[in-house]
């Protein structure tokens, strides 16, 4: 499958995001956020980075770039759209996924690896695992505390859209396992419709074995619609 | 007319401010007492060509909304006045 990698001004995940899809067989172009089209066949990654230095708010100045409205169609089509880190809050701020993301608890910009709990496999991002598998993928932010109304946060909970939680080493959702204070642990969600996940965690991060790990390739061949091997 | 609107945007109350708490916190380190609480916003100046007030203030209202605040988690405040 073929996917447009969107480059902000400040974006810096862009190139990794290429090379993990290319390593992982599929295609992957980069598409300058002052472009207007995507391809119906193509998926869409928001990447990670600082989106116009994270001016006013993280995200909230991407939203209003051109290549957005095209975005949002693809999405509303039901081609896969994904945002990481930087385009996850993008995703956010365009109102794509609901909630926002906020500074972390403990203001501490947080770099380093961080144990995921997959809450369900019914999304094709998630289709590669089982509930309660647990991934080990890097994190690199200092706005990821999600935050959502109480009416959200039961709808996202009550149609399985939570897909990713931060756990401890052993695969429980606790507080102190919890990097930047998120509502009910969240690391990632889906939309309603289940083809748009946000995510803070770095799954292009972790895709080759030389790279320290390989638990991110799941979610990324789910995003090209490719099933697990058995 | 030139106007001057001035925004502020601050978190909503059910929004932790770790900002806001580090620095409580410093100002705890430089010997101040008595400061019980300090959240941060945003203080945000647009001068512009003035009309219609109800309608230049709808107009701001949104631009508040839309862009210059996420309704998730702030609130804002919009103070609208004559002069550049």
């Amino acid at each position: 499958m073929r996917f447009a990698v969107i480059q902000f001004p400040g974006s810096n995940c862009d190139q990794d995001c290429v090379h993990a899809l290319q390593v992982l067989g599929q295609e992957a172009r980069l598409v300058w956020h002052q472009e207007t089209k995507i391809d119906p066949e193509e998926g869409v990654i928001l990447p990670g980075g600082f989106s116009y230095g994270d001016y006013l708010r993280c995200g909230a100045i991407a939203r209003f770039s051109p290549i957005m409205p095209a975005v949002k169609a693809a999405a509303g089509r039901g081609q896969v759209v994904v945002g990481i880190c930087n385009g996850f809050q993008i995703l956010c701020e365009a109102g794509l996924l609901p909630g926002a993301l906020t500074r972390n608890e403990g203001l501490h910009f947080r770099c380093e690896k961080a144990f995921l709990r997959v809450e369900t496999p019914a999304s094709r991002f998630t289709s590669h695992y089982v509930t309660g598998e647990m991934l080990t993928i890097p994190i690199a932010h200092g706005e990821g505390c999600y935050r959502a109304s109480p009416e959200i946060l039961q709808e996202l909970e009550a149609q399985q859209r939570v897909l990713f939680r931060y756990c401890n080493a052993e695969g429980q959702v606790v507080p102190e396992a919890n990097p930047n204070g998120s509502s009910h642990n969240i690391a990632g969600i889906c939309n309603a419709g289940r083809n748009v996940l946000g995510m803070m965690p770095h799954p292009e991060r972790c895709c080759e074995a030389e790279m320290g790990g390989t638990d991110g390739r799941g979610i990324l061949l789910g995003s090209a619609g490719i099933g697990r091997k058995i | 007319m030139k106007m001057k609107a001035i925004v502020t945007v601050t978190l909503k109350p059910s929004i932790l401010d770790p900002q806001g708490e580090a620095v409580a916190h410093a100002l705890q380190n430089m010997g101040v007492k008595g400061v019980q609480s300090v959240r941060i916003g945003k203080h945000i100046e647009l001068e512009i060509e003035g009309g219609e007030e109800k309608a230049l203030r709808a107009k701001l209202e949104e631009i508040s909304k839309e862009l210059l605040s996420n309704p998730v988690m702030e609130n804002f405040h919009l103070d609208l006045r004559a002069g550049g």
